[in-house]
């Protein structure tokens, strides 16, 4: 376990961050669910630019280019809470498959 | 060694978050598995953005859960999903093999880890267009804690000024 490279480790956390993730956005059926599956994956996707920038030698772009996908990760999160809030008072549920009734 | 113990808590963590039935317990894995993405920023030496991760990721994101899952309540978890589970690990199992395969085509695995000193510069030194991207998040951030706080039809309250 120890042999492995760094590298290697670190990708193995990112594909398993966004797997995850990304697994939890196909099968659950909570607004507030999918919202903690969306900040899963963009953890993962902001360890893969702290990783390419280490890599690469280019730490510092990459810190900048992460602080930017913090800021956007938390911004998701606010609207995305808010709209859950907002539906769960005017619909009642938060089951994104009652939701599609608007269709009708 | 760190490296591994650190990953593998990671990935428990954000597993246990998906996997638990109650939405705070979730919510509370999430900061979990953030704090430890942030720790693993620090080996890497991302160590300002570690900081702001710890702070924002698993400190403002996790009140903000907390307060949502208060204000709407919980609901049962025990909902059938919408596609079935069978389609849904093979379409996660197709992406990441995907992913997989660019990877190993790249050669990253190859590289090795550098650990240069990094100035304080990352905050104003490198920006260009994004800080004015930011400054867009940030309203729409205000807009959304303004969504989050409000209780739909505003309730026009007649005062008698005597």
């Amino acid at each position: 376990m120890t042999n492995l490279p760094v590298p290697f480790i670190i990708v193995l956390t990112i594909l398993g961050l966004v797997g995850v993730g990304f697994y939890c956005l196909l099968a659950t059926r909570n607004l507030i669910k999918v919202i903690v599956a969306l900040q899963l994956i963009i953890k993962g996707v902001f360890l893969a630019f702290v990783l390419a920038g280490n890599l690469t030698g280019m730490i510092s772009i990459a810190q900048t280019m992460g602080l930017t996908v913090i800021v956007a990760d938390t911004i998701v999160a606010v609207i995305g809470l808010s709209m859950a809030v907002q539906i769960r008072h005017k619909m009642g549920t938060l089951d994104t498959k009652a939701l599609s009734s608007l269709k009708r | 060694m760190w490296y591994a113990i650190v990953a593998a808590g990671i990935l428990l963590c954000a597993i246990l978050a998906v996997t638990s039935k109650k939405l705070l317990v979730s919510a509370i894995w999430l900061a979990v598995t953030s704090a430890l993405v942030a720790l693993m920023l620090y080996l890497l030496g991302a160590q300002q953005l570690a900081v702001i991760e710890l702070s924002v990721g698993a400190g403002l994101v996790t009140v903000l859960f907390v307060f949502a899952i208060n204000i709407s309540g919980e609901e049962p978890m025990s909902l059938k999903p919408v596609m079935p589970k069978a389609l849904a690990w093979g379409l996660v199992i197709i992406a990441v093999g995907m992913t997989i395969f660019l990877t190993l085509k790249s050669g990253v695995l190859g590289l090795t880890l550098q650990m240069p000193s990094t100035a304080s510069m990352i905050l104003w030194g490198n920006r260009y267009l994004d800080i004015l991207l930011q400054i867009a998040f940030i309203f729409c951030g205000v807009l959304g804690v303004l969504g989050l706080l409000s209780d739909g039809k505003p309730e026009i309250q007649e005062e008698d000024e005597e």
